[in-house]
């Protein structure tokens, strides 16, 4: 075996929604070029150890977005990605998996139904009365093209939507790629219905506040559009235009600044009271007293921690550039 | 090795509700004898709740923080996950944006700074790895852990983004990360292997959110009881108080039982290196985890 080739054992993820009662993993052994990319592992386990492995193949230019795997939990873009680089970084052993195990019909081949849905959920195209008969394009400058960011790049491989850990358990969540196409259209500035997709994205359980901020997203992204900053520009957007209304989580957000001007820290006891209201303090009750009893509330004349903060050096500097640079407000 | 010295970036955790992780973060520097600066002028770095309201502030304030590292030309070390991340990718934008960075320096000039970008941002664990040595601190074990099996929770921002952070965490593997596992050999303990190492506490959606904290919380917790482990570590303080905090609310929702002492990185580096019971502080955990240390004394 020259420099060139390395010796892999691939496990590959197997199930037949059909015919099989229990997934199962099957092992392949093979060299590996270098400059075989996974797609190429995958043509040669069917082509040369079982024509019944199955998996979606179509453009091989990383634009169609229908080869998106696991490799060892790494969403993968199988048309992309070198098997070499994988090598280094798992130690000559890949696991081949689907993107999401839930929802396999055929070893590599899922489901995407609820990725489509989520997607049509936030309008993900230029919503404009155009002219039947124009005159002339309608025409982007550069500054308005560098708004979408890189968002516009999206291929819906699905990468970054079945590595959310939110989505896994929400089945409600519109999820990151969804997001990042609201994004896309509402910043467009031949777009008229960006108002609606703030005010979707900004329903609890359905929008950004149910995003758990793990950055599984911009790691799983094979364009490297970071998907979670996209989210963040959602959430300054909703307070930017208006739209946030107040409730528990855009109060949380908020609540950071008035701990920070009081105390340049955050008042870790203040900020539940002020984002859940007294009346949905209750809910936290207990947790309270469970703390308490660790010894993780202070408590000074009968009051929790409420003007018994400690406070940072220079407190009159974080106040004056809260003063100076913020622009957003609930 | 001349003596390693650091700006620390405590975080708002570690000044309220864990103060068991600040005078273990000590202990650890003194006894390996690392010198600590504490950075009392550093506020809040948002946690990421503040970007979603204004994100300009956000970097506004961070940049400050930072400032203040670079004045004494020192590394500025956190010891809490999102700290971390928030600060870098501050620093991250400030050093690849400079028409960001001359909007937020027009602002810290009111106040008499100016960010410049000379320090590095680094968390503790990844200064005891890459910067003290594993091997170092092998041999100043006092109390191996080699009866105890340890799970390592990693937490998601010194992971990911993995192009963000670099360097600076060792060019760690998002989808297999080593250092704790490594760091739970250096003291002898057993690693324990198991998926959700790598995975989301679900702390930040703890309030809007909170069945979905609860059921990654959960899941979490419970692969790790699911392979034996004794207790876990974690390097960042709000995967702790979500994973020490809400244990039997866990329970109730996954219908099982969820008992499991969750100690601080340094909290269990503490411990093999022989520090006082006031030190290390396990009396201020919520699941009982005091027996650890009379058992690793014993």
């Amino acid at each position: 075996m020259s420099d060139n080739t390395r010796k892999v054992t691939i496990k590959a993820f197997r199930f037949n929604a059909e015919t099989d009662y229990l997934p199962y993993y099957k092992q392949y052994e093979m060299e590996v070029g270098k400059d075989e990319l996974i797609l190429d592992l995958l043509n040669k386990i069917k082509w040369e150890h079982d024509g019944s492995f199955s998996y979606r193949r179509s453009c091989r230019h990383g634009i169609c977005g229908a080869c998106a795997i696991k490799v060892n939990g790494k969403a993968t873009l199988a048309c992309k990605q070198n098997a070499m680089e994988l090598l280094d970084l798992f130690d000559n052993e890949l696991v081949f998996e689907p993107s999401s195990k839930k929802r396999v019909i055929k070893d590599m081949i899922i489901d995407k139904k609820d990725f489509w849905d989520k997607h049509a959920q936030v309008q993900p195209y230029v919503v404009a009365d155009i002219d039947s008969h124009p005159e002339h394009e309608s025409k982007q400058s550069i500054a308005e093209f560098d708004k979408f960011l890189d968002s516009d790049l999206c291929i819906q491989c699905g990468a970054c939507h079945y590595s959310c850990p939110a989505l896994e358990v929400n089945p409600d969540y519109l999820g990151p790629a969804a997001l990042n196409a609201a994004y896309r259209f509402t910043v467009d500035t031949r777009d008229n219905a960006g108002i609606e997709r703030l005010e979707l994205t900004s329903q609890p359980g359905v929008g950004v506040w149910d995003c758990v901020k793990c950055f599984e997203c911009a790691e799983a992204c094979p364009k490297e559009i970071n998907p979670i900053e996209k989210i963040t520009k959602l959430h300054n957007m909703q307070f930017e235009q208006g739209v946030a209304v107040s409730n528990v989580a855009t109060r949380h957000a908020e609540g950071f600044v008035r701990s920070i001007r009081k105390h340049g820290f955050l008042d870790e006891a203040d900020i539940v009271v002020y984002s859940e209201g007294y009346l949905g303090m209750y809910k936290h009750l207990k947790t309270a007293v469970k703390m308490m009893k660790a010894g993780k509330i202070h408590w000074q004349d009968g009051v929790p921690f409420i003007d018994n903060m400690p406070k940072i050096k220079n407190l009159d500097e974080v106040q004056k550039l809260i003063d100076i640079s913020m622009t957003n407000k609930l | 090795m001349s003596q390693l010295h650091y700006a620390l970036f405590t975080g708002c955790t570690a000044k309220q509700s864990t103060p068991e992780l600040l005078s273990s973060t000590l202990a650890v520097a003194d006894k390996l004898g690392i010198k600590i600066t504490i950075l009392e002028e550093a506020s809040c770095c948002g946690a990421s709740h503040l970007q979603d309201f204004d994100e300009f502030l956000a970097h506004v304030l961070n940049a400050r923080n930072i400032c203040y590292a670079e004045k004494l030309g020192l590394t500025m070390i956190t010891i809490c996950n999102t700290c971390q991340l928030n600060s870098a990718m501050t620093k991250h934008a400030l050093d690849t944006d400079p028409e960001l960075k001359a909007r937020v320096n027009e602002k810290l000039a009111e106040v008499g700074l100016e960010y410049k970008g000379t320090s590095e941002i680094k968390h503790f664990l990844y200064t005891l790895i890459d910067e003290y040595g594993l091997d170092n601190i092998k041999d100043k074990v006092t109390v191996p852990l080699s009866h105890l099996n340890i799970a390592p929770f990693y937490g998601c921002h010194n992971i990911r983004p993995s192009e963000l952070h670099g360097a600076s965490n060792g060019h760690e593997n998002p989808y297999n990360p080593t250092s704790l596992d490594e760091l739970i050999a250096a003291l002898e303990g057993h690693p324990v292997d198991y998926d959700h190492k790598n995975k989301c506490c679900g702390f930040h959606v703890e309030l809007q959110a909170n069945h979905t904290s609860e059921l990654l919380t959960g899941n979490a917790l419970l692969d790790a009881i699911d392979n034996n482990a004794d207790m876990m570590v974690t390097p960042c303080p709000l995967c702790h108080l979500k994973m020490d905090t809400y244990q039997d609310d866990v329970a109730k929702v996954m219908n099982r039982d969820v008992e499991l002492p969750v100690l601080h990185m340094p909290q269990m580096v503490a411990l093999a290196l022989g520090c006082t019971e006031k030190e290390i502080g396990l009396n201020f955990h919520v699941q009982k985890a005091t027996h650890l240390q009379v058992e690793a004394t014993a």
